[in-house]
């Protein structure tokens, strides 16, 4: 176990060198950082100097060690356009985009768990038929459809929410949040659901079909024939046993929120690093691309990591022998 | 393709097809047959839109600025004319925008799926028939990119394009990047399938003989091996297909997609929700209705299509 937890390390490790090549790569050679920090006005001299001065004369490996290491200090050098450190611009807009991920996320779950193990159990039910064929529309319909849908029925026709910002923040220390302001919350609840809502139907399919697998089990007829209570049966041996792969696919979809951020902070100008990356690619401004690029992948790598050492925790039969080499 | 040898004659190849399974069960499912004909018609109406839509939506001296933001069935108060789906700001007709559009989706997703496709493929039997060193790089490169999301990918190689590329060429070109970067985000699914069915081909005896007798590793690959693998290979593309649309529309609604000279269904929801809050509501409605119809219709045949060629659900 001990070996399996050195080798899927440095697999994680290997992973973000080579991203931070790719944004080392984006960094160095996608433009000329010289041109694009300093003015028209800059002579050659001054241009040699700063060259000089950054290490853009060292030879190509050296600038990438630096770059790891400038990196692992969440050192990524100064916006072109916005011409402040990369590093407080993402450190100012984070608590938004975690905010909301957090939010639809935790949303997603409750929900997801909640209305798979209804339509679990009340298979014939209409109201099941009902999620079920409406859970398959979900699906299909594009993330900014969704948010453009809610937009409509919320912002212009009923008027009862804000259609885009995030509201009145509170400063905590270097954290801002809109928990604790009614209109903060307010522009919440249309991009938490925006953003979720994918990840709800997808839990939801999820637990149903567990769920149905594990009603079938020996072990629940036992348990009815000792003349359980529905819920006792329902809710503490069949859910129990079906939460180990849902606790895997909803630890992969944290990874996977953080991206679909991008469209749903995009549809509601919601001020978080998602849109910043948008912005970023249409004005080509590198820096914050490749922040944003070792960012994301740290988040995605960690995440992998945490899902593939719970296998460990969770599920005995794994601890005794490792079948094979799993992908 | 095994040619029948029945004792009387062959049937035609039409009539092998009504009599099949897969007929039988596409007849079964109402839905299906739905899907199948909304994707039809919209693929036909897309392929014919020179030939079927009132105007010309790119062709400036066809548009009259007077005729602008007229709602659907209602004539103009200026010109009287009125259209099936209204106008949008500039006086193009809806109908004919939508036509156009879903061209240059249904032309991103194809071009997409086909180079995902030839990709994936050719690793995929690569990998699988030679297997050792090449079969872990390409299964270590496609690990690593399918735990990061297609949109992230596509997003970062427009962003790396948009840095390469003189500006004066970008709108010209933007289109082959997007087709290059949603291809090259979805690889990975025909890789992994074609990998393992390969490797499961490749000792059977048929594969075993041809070696035998000397056919060169390329030609068995090509003629023997890929026609046996192309099964779930066809359901991968239509839910392929559905996706890159989607993606397409997605990539093009967040302003890194197609350019507005040559709008798609995403560029139009996008130019369409500008003009949702002073309730212009015809401009977004009927794009995202297009969109929606074209992703729902293809994804539903290939959910049908993967249960109808799964044998264990027979």
């Amino acid at each position: 176990m001990i070996a399996f937890i050195i080798r899927r390390l440095l697999q994680s490790v290997l992973v973000m060198l080579a991203v931070a090549l790719v944004a080392f790569g984006l960094f160095r050679f996608i433009g000329d950082p010289i041109n694009n920090m300093v003015g028209q006005e800059a002579t050659m001299i001054e241009r040699e100097q700063l060259r000089e001065q950054l290490g853009l004369n060292d030879p190509i490996f050296i600038q990438y060690f630096r770059f790891v290491g400038n990196a692992a200090r969440g050192e990524f050098g100064i916006s072109y356009r916005m011409a402040r450190p990369v590093a407080d611009i993402i450190a100012e807009r984070l608590p938004a985009t975690l905010e909301l991920a957090i939010i639809s996320g935790t949303a997603a779950l409750v929900f997801g768990i909640g209305l798979g193990v209804y339509t679990a159990l009340r298979r014939d039910g209409w109201l099941s038929h009902f999620i079920m064929s409406s859970s398959l529309i979900g699906v299909s319909l594009p993330t900014f459809l969704i948010g453009i849908l809610l937009i409509y029925l919320f912002s212009v026709y009923l008027q009862i929410l804000p259609a885009f910002g995030r509201g009145e923040v509170v400063q905590l220390g270097w954290w801002s949040t809109g928990l604790l302001t009614s209109s903060g919350l307010k522009s919440l609840i249309m991009p938490a659901i925006t953003l979720g809502l994918y990840q709800l139907t997808l839990i939801m399919r999820l637990v149903r079909a567990e769920m149905l697998e594990v009603l079938r089990t020996d072990y629940i007829k036992f348990a009815r024939a000792r003349g359980l209570s529905n819920r006792a049966i329902h809710f503490s041996h069949a859910l129990k046993n079906t939460l180990l792969p849902v606790i895997t696919i909803a630890g992969l979809q944290i990874g996977s929120i953080v991206a679909f951020a991008i469209i749903t902070e995009t549809v509601f100008q919601w001020p978080g690093v998602g849109l910043l990356f948008i912005t970023a690619i249409q004005f080509v401004d590198i820096p914050i691309m490749s922040a944003y690029l070792v960012l994301i992948s740290l988040i995605f790598v960690v995440i992998n990591l945490v899902v593939d050492l719970l296998y460990f925790a969770v599920d005995p039969r794994l601890r005794v022998k490792r079948s094979g080499k799993g992908h | 393709m095994s040619n029948m040898q029945s004792t009387t004659k062959t049937p035609s190849l039409l009539a092998r097809a009504l009599d099949s399974d897969i007929f039988y069960s596409f007849t079964r499912s109402p839905i299906t047959v739905i899907s199948a004909i909304v994707a039809f018609v919209m693929i036909t109406a897309a392929l014919c839109a020179p030939l079927i839509s009132p105007q010309n939506p790119f062709d400036p001296s066809t548009l009259n600025l007077m005729e602008g933001f007229t709602a659907p069935m209602t004539p103009n108060e200026f010109t009287g004319n009125s259209f099936w789906l209204g106008t949008d700001a500039q006086g193009r007709d809806l109908f004919s925008a939508i036509l156009y559009g879903s061209r240059v989706s249904l032309m991103v997703g194809f071009a997409a799926v086909g180079f995902a496709a030839i990709l994936g493929i050719t690793l995929g039997l690569l990998s699988g028939y030679l297997g050792g060193w090449v079969d872990s790089a390409v299964m270590r490169v496609a690990d690593v990119q399918l735990s990061f999301p297609a949109i992230l990918i596509a997003l970062l190689i427009f962003g790396v394009f948009k840095g390469v590329v003189p500006v004066q060429v970008q709108d010209k070109m933007a289109i082959y990047v997007l087709i290059i970067a949603i291809g090259l985000s979805d690889w990975v699914q025909y890789a992994r399938t074609v990998r393992s069915s390969t490797m499961a081909e490749k000792n059977k005896e048929y594969v075993q003989a041809a070696r035998l007798i000397g056919v060169p590793a390329p030609m068995i690959l090509l003629r023997h091996i890929l026609p046996n693998v192309m099964g779930p290979v066809l359901v991968i593309a239509t839910i392929g297909l559905a996706l890159a649309i989607i993606l397409e529309a997605t990539l093009s609604f967040l302003g890194v997609g197609v350019p507005p000279t040559q709008p798609s269904l995403g560029t139009l929801i996008r130019v369409g929700q500008d003009f949702m809050f002073s309730g212009e509501w015809w401009i977004i409605l009927f794009p995202s209705i297009a969109l929606l119809l074209l992703a729902l219709s293809v994804n539903l045949l290939g959910d049908w299509l993967r249960d109808a060629l799964n044998p264990r659900l027979r």
